[in-house]
Order: structure tokens, then sequence, then C-alpha cells
């Protein structure tokens, strides 16, 4: 993340770090440069931008992952139903193609902007920095980040956002932690969308997945949910005017929220 | 197949770095990748011919460290290496551990010809 300061530095690496290592030459001549950089940090430095953009105004950006079908925009639909005359809320919807989700979102008279990433499997920062672009911030408490279904490529990328909330849905197996640890180990909050099925599954184990997120070392709370039946939806409406009241509070007092995998980050490279 | 987002990233670096140091070609680029990076150096590898075509690094060697993943513990403190679906502490089982090593996705080192 930082160039200068040595925060890339794990035991992993530090032997490479001698006091003169700027610039050398090598045995064939060549000059060497020791770098020590994040590859993606271009995207980092946009990612903090927008989060900065965010916290000017006290807007609490969730950014959304799970597999293609899940129930990301089921979810937040229903949420929208149960917050909407609580909370100003805006939507940015990333998919390969078609503005399908953003129309269900507006449905319900909510601001979407929808982000077709063409082949691209990911958001990033400045694709989400474009989409800020046509949102107001100024009367907003929310933005939902709906990420490209996919539990491999978005793991990758901040997008300026406050948490990662990742769903994973009872029809898709109760170790999808263990299969996918790089974006599970992201998760700020799991939540098991699809619970009204968990009894017609029969072979999901709530609690299976969530050993397996404590394997990866994962403190994140776990929330069955329906957005179907609304079981456990008032959990998750919970935990989201919780961290709505706490993220203005903390800022306040110049506290800021960063996604907990971005913590790790920085102090281990 | 993010990989060939990060390695275009990778090469823009590459081209300031040259640059900055009036490079005439990138011979050797050394990275280094964590399993839990979420990149695969293998697809690095591959697609780094293509990306880097046309630029100062077309003829440049891609060399990638594979990094151990080491945790310690918050409850005994002690530190092992783990695995990257089992992060727990080799030495008591606790899961509670934060990471020390194995999620690097670094630019290391760029070796390059100068005129001077």
């Amino acid at each position: 993340m930082c160039d200068t300061c040595g925060c890339n530095i794990t035991p992993g690496n530090k032997h490479l770090i001698q006091a003169n290592g700027k610039l050398a030459t090598t045995e064939s001549g060549a000059a060497a440069v020791d770098v020590l950089t994040n590859l993606l940090s271009e995207n980092d430095h946009q990612a903090i931008h927008n989060r900065e953009h965010f916290d000017k105004h006290q807007v609490l950006a969730l950014n959304l992952m799970s597999s293609p079908g899940s129930g990301k925009t089921a979810l937040l639909e229903a949420s929208i139903d149960a917050l909407q005359h609580e909370f100003n809320i805006a939507v940015i919807e990333g998919d390969l193609e078609t503005e399908n989700d953003a129309k269900r979102i507006r449905a319900k008279g909510v601001t979407a902007i929808q982000i077709t990433t063409g082949s691209a499997c990911h958001l990033d920062a400045h694709m989400v920095h474009d989409a800020l672009h046509h949102i107001n911030l100024e009367p907003l408490d929310i933005v939902f980040i709906e990420n490209v279904g996919n539990l491999v490529c978005p793991a990758s990328f901040d997008l300026g956002h406050h948490y990662n909330i990742i769903l994973l849905s009872v029809t898709e197996g109760d170790d999808k932690p263990a299969k996918y640890p790089v974006m599970f180990r992201a998760a700020d909050l799991m939540l098991l969308s699809k619970s009204d099925l968990l009894q017609v599954i029969g072979d999901f184990d709530p609690g299976n997945a969530e050993h397996h997120l404590r394997q990866l070392a994962n403190a994140a709370p776990v929330i069955p949910v329906s957005s179907r039946t609304g079981d456990g939806l008032s959990v998750w409406i919970d935990w989201l005017r919780r961290q709505v009241k706490q993220h203005k509070r903390g800022l306040l007092i110049g506290e800021r929220i960063i996604p907990n995998i971005q913590l790790l980050r920085n102090t281990t490279g | 197949m993010h990989e060939l987002s990060i390695c275009q990233s990778l090469l823009k670096q590459i081209g300031n770095i040259a640059a900055e140091h009036n490079a005439t070609a990138v011979e050797n680029v050394y990275l280094q990748v964590g399993p839990l990076s979420g990149i695969e150096p293998e697809l690095l590898q591959s697609v780094f011919p293509f990306a880097s075509a046309n630029t100062i690094a077309e003829q440049a060697k891609l060399i990638i460290s594979a990094m151990p993943i080491r945790v310690r513990c918050k409850t005994c403190f002690g530190e092992s290496e783990a695995s990257i679906n089992r992060l727990v502490c080799g030495l008591c089982g606790d899961w509670q551990t934060e990471l020390l090593a194995g999620d690097e996705l670094l630019l290391e080192r760029v070796e390059m010809r100068t005129d001077h």
C-alpha cells in the first residue's frame, strides 16, 4: 500500500531490504531497482479517494460479493423495502451485461447506476469512482455496491467501501469458505442467503459454514437470511442500522472505517 | 481472469521506473506473490508476454517468488506455517491468528539496461 514507510516488509521478504539497496548494479551490468510496491497500488489510491468521498458525505458504502445467483439483488430489494423510510439509499450495480438489476432497484424508487463491465470479472475502484459522478451523495446514508457475481476476482480489489458483505446461499454447499478462502477471508459479515431453503436442501449445515469461515481466522458475524420469507432479515437490518450510526458517530471524532482485510493488508504487505 | 488487469497495472509501474532511470530495456522483473493474494502466478506468467508486447518490458523475464503463509497466534503467541484455507495456529490449534506473511502481491525489483 505505502511506498515509503516499509509497511510492505514482511518476515518473508525483509532479508531483501538493505540500507543502500535503492539502485544497484547486477553482475551483467544492468541497473537494478528494489521497489516493493503493491501491484494494485493504483487501484488502492483510487479506493482511498473514493472512501474519503463517502466519508465526507457521511455515507456508509457496502460491497456485496457472492457467486452469481445467490440473491444479492433480492436482498437489496428486501433491504430497501425495510429501510427506505429511514435512510436514503443508492445502489451501484456491477454486471457483465444488461441493466436488469438496476431496473429492479429503480422500480423501488431508489437511484441505481449500472456498471456494465463487458468482459471484466470484477469492479475496480476506478469504475466505482466513475459511477459516483452520477450520484449525488449529499442526501444519502447508504450506498450498496453490488459487485459482479464471482467468488474469485472481486476479492482483490478495494473499491473504497467500508465493509465487505459476502453472501453464501444455502444451495451452494457449506464448504464454500474453504474452497474460496481469499474471498471469504475478506468478509466483514457473512450472510447465509435463501435460508428458507435450508429444510429442503437438508445437507447445508450453517454450523459447518461458520466453522470453515473461522478456519480462515475470520471472526465476522454470520447471519442466515431469507429475502423471500423475511426470515432473519431483521438481524441484518439491525446490523445495517448499527453500522450507519457507528460510521456517522465515528466520523465526528475522526474515526474511519475500512474493511478488515485492508487493515490486515496494511500491516502484512 | 483478473491477472490481466494486474499485469497492466504492473507494466504501468515498470514503465514509470524505467522512465525514471532512462532505461532502454527492462531485463528482469521480480515479483512476490503470496497464495492469499488471490493471484495465480502461472496465469500471470502466461499473460505477461501479451500484456508487455510493444512496451519497454517486452523482452523482460518475469520471476515470481512464491511466498509461504505464516500466522501468529493471538492466544499462545506462537508463530507457525499455515495453509490457504486453514489459517489456524499450528501449535495450539486456535483459529484466532493474525497473518504475518502470505498475502503479498508486490513488485520487488526491476533490472534494466541503461545508456549510461
